[in-house]
């Protein structure tokens, strides 16, 4: 059955809720990366929270006007206004009162978010809303869902998608250096308000798939982990793009799969599977990469000065770094150089006054950067300039005091 | 407004407008001015240095010149004419504190970001504009750091990268806020050499500087601040110590050592 859903042959619907859930998984990761690069992933947790009050709003309006109240394009529309009301209070308490962000986020987001709840509870009492179902929005689900709906939400998805896209530099720049893109011209206030906007259309569309309490990790988990895997800006809005996708395609697979599955929480999970993946074996920022590259640190460490220890006659008194020594066959047990230690000795001592010379030598300013204390020095200059540097090594010498 | 050639050398103004020019300029922060009525000139060739104690609004006056802060009172002109059609010959080197570091970005790319104008929102990144980038980078000593990561250099090295992006921009007017600050004595042969090559090619310098003792050498031109304008002008009229005396107060002990030293 899993296999089925993730192959797309459980027939029509599934394949294009899955297909749907696919493309807002790249929206969101790719809008998300701006937030995050900006460093306020958690607007967008305001923002999907004040989302609620709209929906129970706008179908109590079209009910009032004698239509569908569940209709999906009046419900998104209701809940983008009020999503909207909610960010502009953030921006407004932040800027114009003492409150930092976080503050005025949690305020706003519980404000709108208790007021929601209150008018999904009168809906549940009225006449037409018994089988309303307003409640899957809080999580998401994908069970009877109509093909316009998915239609929708992928078109919406695109479009968002594509948006982000074209603003994706100034977005960058102001991400990186506000200051300097102020001076360059970039309206600072209007590239973070289409952040938020772009954010706030994501958020709105994936009502349906995710649900609104957890629209947030699929625009924050998808760049986290993306950064793992990357230095370079582009990259990690693609990656994230690549992760939102493939985590959205494979929860709503599995939710199809299962109908009693609620959707969003099998997205979001299916993101922590890749951030977890990523945090532990990712190269350069992984844990366990890390946790290797100190080990191997603190062994060349020892190593050294060990070796050094041993070309100035000093007594080695760590065990660790007499172990690693006899190991490699430069000294015995009793922490005396064998002829390969004493020659490695003499090499490690020589190193450092080389490296002394070069770091004086203003021209070879990245060779210099390179030093760490152990790297051996012919792999970061030529060998004419070796022999540079040993003419000075030796010319002091020469000249009588 | 037609986009500025990448390989702009020194331009010839037909105006003879100052590159920039403020008037009654007053910033402030909550109550208390931070800049208040200050006038000043910064003539064509110029290398002036903006000094003062700290707190004078040094960074603060080149902000609100640039734009990046909206000032409570003044006016600002580039040549003579509003800053917004002129911005593209302006380039900004900010403080290095002001960039989160860990940031995702290349060296390359940050240089890249120079280019802004001419790359627009979707125009790809060619090789001529890398190459542009790559040259910016060789005239500050860092053209074998394009590929790291910017939180992997040195403090020096980073002020370096920004000018490097400021120099991409190809603009005639150069305002720098403490690019001396927390460097390496490279860096400060490097960055203070391709300052004095730009103000040979006739374009105009300016930069809030904190080291007295350089000033003479670095600089022609001194505007002293002290949220007020203390004095103006070349530096053997200006840089006096009677001037440097009311600007600095009662910190004028270390800081008159420094000028005459």
């Amino acid at each position: 059955m899993l296999w089925q859903a993730l192959t797309l042959q459980l027939g029509y619907n599934a394949t294009l809720v899955a297909i749907g859930a696919m493309l807002l998984g790249i929206a969101a990761g790719v809008s998300g990366s701006f937030l995050f690069l900006r460093r306020r992933a958690l607007v967008s947790d305001a923002i999907s929270h004040a989302t609620l009050p709209g929906v129970g709003l706008a179908f109590i309006v079209m009910v009032a006007l004698g239509g569908d109240g569940r209709n999906l394009a009046g419900l998104l529309a209701g809940s983008a206004i009020s999503a909207a009301i909610g960010l502009l209070c953030v921006q407004w308490l932040t800027r114009n009162t003492r409150l930092a962000e976080d503050s005025a986020i949690g305020a706003v987001l519980s404000v709108f978010f208790g007021f929601g709840i209150v008018l999904l509870t009168v809906i549940q009492t009225m006449e037409s809303g018994r089988q309303a179902g307003l409640d899957s929005l809080l999580l998401g689900a994908t069970a009877g869902m109509l093909r316009s709906d998915a239609i929708l939400i992928a078109a919406g998805g695109a479009l968002t998608l594509a948006l982000t896209l074209i603003l994706r530099r100034p977005m960058i720049m102001v991400a990186f250096d506000r200051d300097y893109a102020a001076a360059r011209g970039l309206n600072i206030r209007q590239v973070d308000f289409a952040t938020m906007a772009l954010v706030l259309a994501v958020t709105v569309v994936g009502l349906k798939i995710v649900g609104l309490i957890l629209i947030v990790a699929l625009l924050i988990i998808p760049p986290v982990t993306a950064r793992f895997w990357t230095d370079r800006t582009e990259r990690v809005w693609q990656f994230s793009g690549l992760i939102g996708g493939l985590s959205a395609y494979t929860g709503a697979a599995i939710s199809a799969s299962a109908p009693q599955l609620p959707t969003g929480p099998l997205i979001v999970l299916t993101g922590f599977a890749v951030f977890v993946v990523s945090l532990a074996f990712a190269p350069g920022r992984g844990v366990l990469a890390a946790g290797l590259r100190h080990i191997s640190f603190q062994r060349r460490v020892h190593m050294r000065q060990g070796l050094l220890a041993l070309a100035q006659g000093q007594p080695i008194y760590e065990r660790y770094t007499i172990r690693l020594l006899m190991r490699a066959g430069l000294a015995r047990a009793d922490g005396v150089a064998t002829e390969a230690g004493r020659a490695g000795a003499a090499k490690a001592l020589l190193d450092e006054h080389r490296w002394e010379i070069l770091r004086t030598m203003s021209d070879q300013e990245s060779a210099t950067a390179l030093y760490d204390g152990m790297r051996a020095i012919e792999t970061v200059v030529t060998r004419d300039q070796l022999s540079e540097i040993d003419a000075r090594l030796t010319a002091p010498r020469d000249v009588p005091a | 407004m037609k986009p500025i050639s990448i390989a702009n050398t020194s331009q010839q103004n037909p105006d003879r407008k100052a590159p920039l020019s403020i008037r009654g300029l007053t910033v402030s922060y909550g109550q208390s001015p931070a800049v208040f009525s200050v006038d000043a000139e910064f003539p064509q060739g110029a290398m002036t240095a903006i000094i003062g104690p700290n707190g004078a609004g040094k960074s603060t006056l080149l902000k609100a010149s640039l734009g990046i802060l909206r000032p409570l009172s003044g006016r600002v002109t580039v040549h003579g004419r509003a800053l917004t059609d002129q911005r593209h010959r302006i380039a900004y080197v900010p403080q290095r504190a002001s960039v989160d570091w860990d940031f995702p970005t290349m060296v390359l790319d940050v240089v890249l970001m120079g280019l802004s104008r001419d790359l627009g929102l979707l125009r790809p990144v060619r090789a001529r504009h890398r190459q542009h980038a790559l040259d910016c980078l060789d005239r500050v000593g860092m053209a074998d750091f394009a590929d790291r990561q910017i939180g992997q250099l040195s403090g020096g090295q980073q002020q370096r990268v920004f000018l490097a992006r400021a120099l991409a921009q190809g603009a005639d007017l150069y305002l720098l806020d403490e690019p001396f600050a927390g460097v390496d004595a490279a860096t400060e042969k490097a960055i203070i050499a391709v300052l004095k090559t730009l103000n040979a090619e006739g374009k105009t310098v300016i930069a809030v500087h904190h080291d007295l003792s350089t000033v003479a050498d670095y600089f022609n031109r001194v505007l002293i601040l002290n949220i007020r304008k203390i004095a103006e002008g070349p530096v053997a009229e200006a840089f006096t110590d009677s001037n440097l005396q009311t600007a600095y107060g009662g910190r004028l002990a270390t800081a008159q050592m420094g000028a005459t030293g």
